[in-house]
């Protein structure tokens, strides 16, 4: 089954769900609405023909020109993006890539973090990826079991990966800058 | 054994105390398990039997702060952890000495710039003795900053100062072999004028 085929079939199945899509990218891709995305990856792990058991890894991208003088040419609005790379055990060599597109604030407010349902009960492996791109990216995943940072202290502030998060003076009396 | 040469003939020794308890300090530091990243695998190296940190007295690894009394920062120190090094510093027993080993426990290293997670230097967390740069540093450097410790606990006055000598004296370091187009300050300012020559861009 090719990558066009398999967008084709999720096309039928999902319709109006699927927002974006690219058979010939490297990766290829479909981009999906936030609030189908569990139906749609249960819908990847079992169906029949497409069996996608094994999520590979959960990355944030963070699209944003902090320079005003590059925005005019950046070639995108801000926004972030939560990056589902999928591969198959039972077609070897299967892969395929799930992308959400967010904004960067919920609402339009700054401090409010954008909110995604969870894959946790998809796939296991999500748990700590979600967890990840929460401490970093800050994506809030609705639904998952422990939603805490993962690789920063519980009171770290801000998310280091953001383009515009500034880098804290001082941490525990330990000065940072 | 440069302190009990000669003296024992008569079957005793007449030392002063600070001396003799210096000696026992300096010829059995137990340094702390502390692998925080790469520099690890290099201190790792230095404790088995190519270089053999036990030559020193300094092998005995011990995996409780409470034992040790040399910690060897060997790797990245991050924000999380350098409340535990803290920690780790608070629990052990005085007299303590700190290596700050590799760059990154140096100044930050590779992260100075864009780690925010890492903490520029451990000197900010805990009061360094000894640094060794390097990224990794040899085995060998490992070796002489040892030395250099072992050189500091040889000045201590503690019984009569109070305070543990300021600026450590190198006793222990050889003279260090040149070559031979270094031996003479001629030699070795005609071979970097040499040097800055050929390194100029050919037209």
């Amino acid at each position: 089954m090719t990558h066009a085929e398999i967008i084709a079939l999720l096309e039928q199945q999902f319709g109006s769900a699927i927002i974006a899509k690219n058979a010939d990218a490297l990766d290829p891709f479909v981009t999906v609405d936030p609030a189908k995305l569990v139906e749609v990856a249960t819908f990847l792990r079992d169906d029949a023909r497409l069996k996608f058991e094994l999520l590979n890894d959960v990355s944030g991208v963070d699209y944003f020109e902090t320079d005003p003088k590059k925005v005019a040419k950046a070639g995108f609005d801000p926004h972030l993006e939560v990056v589902y790379h999928l591969s198959s055990f039972s077609f070897p060599g299967r892969r395929f890539t799930v992308k959400l597109v967010l904004p960067r604030w919920k609402d339009g407010v700054v401090g409010q973090l954008p909110e995604v349902p969870s894959l946790c009960g998809v796939w296991r492996t999500a748990d700590w990826q979600e967890r990840e791109v929460y401490d970093l990216i800050g994506v809030k995943f609705l639904g998952h079991p422990d939603m805490t940072r993962i690789l920063l202290g519980d009171d770290w502030v801000g998310h280091p990966l953001r383009k515009d998060y500034e880098f804290p003076l001082e941490y525990h009396g330990i000065r940072c800058r | 054994m440069g302190l009990l040469e000669g003296r024992m003939e008569d079957g005793f020794v007449v030392t002063s105390l600070e001396a003799a308890v210096n000696w026992a300090r300096e010829s059995s530091l137990w340094p702390m398990t502390f692998g925080l990243a790469c520099c690890a695998i290099e201190m790792m190296a230095t404790g088995a039997p190519r270089y053999d940190i036990d030559r020193f007295g300094a092998g005995a690894f011990r995996a409780s702060p409470r034992q040790a009394d040399l910690m060897i920062v060997a790797g990245t120190v991050n924000l999380k952890m350098a409340d535990r090094v803290r920690r780790l510093y608070n629990q052990m027993p005085d007299p303590k000495f700190v290596i700050a080993m590799g760059a990154c426990t140096c100044g930050g290293g590779p992260y100075y710039k864009y780690g925010y997670n890492v903490a520029k230097g451990v000197d900010l967390v805990v009061p360094v003795d000894v640094y060794v740069p390097g990224c990794p540093p040899r085995p060998e450097a490992l070796l002489e900053g040892l030395m250099r410790i072992q050189d500091k606990i040889h000045k201590m006055k503690e019984y009569h100062k109070g305070q543990p000598a300021e600026v450590p004296v190198p006793t222990r370091t050889g003279s260090v072999m040149l070559p031979p187009e270094l031996a003479t300050p001629e030699k070795s300012f005609a071979f970097l004028t040499e040097n800055k020559e050929r390194a100029k861009p050919a037209k």
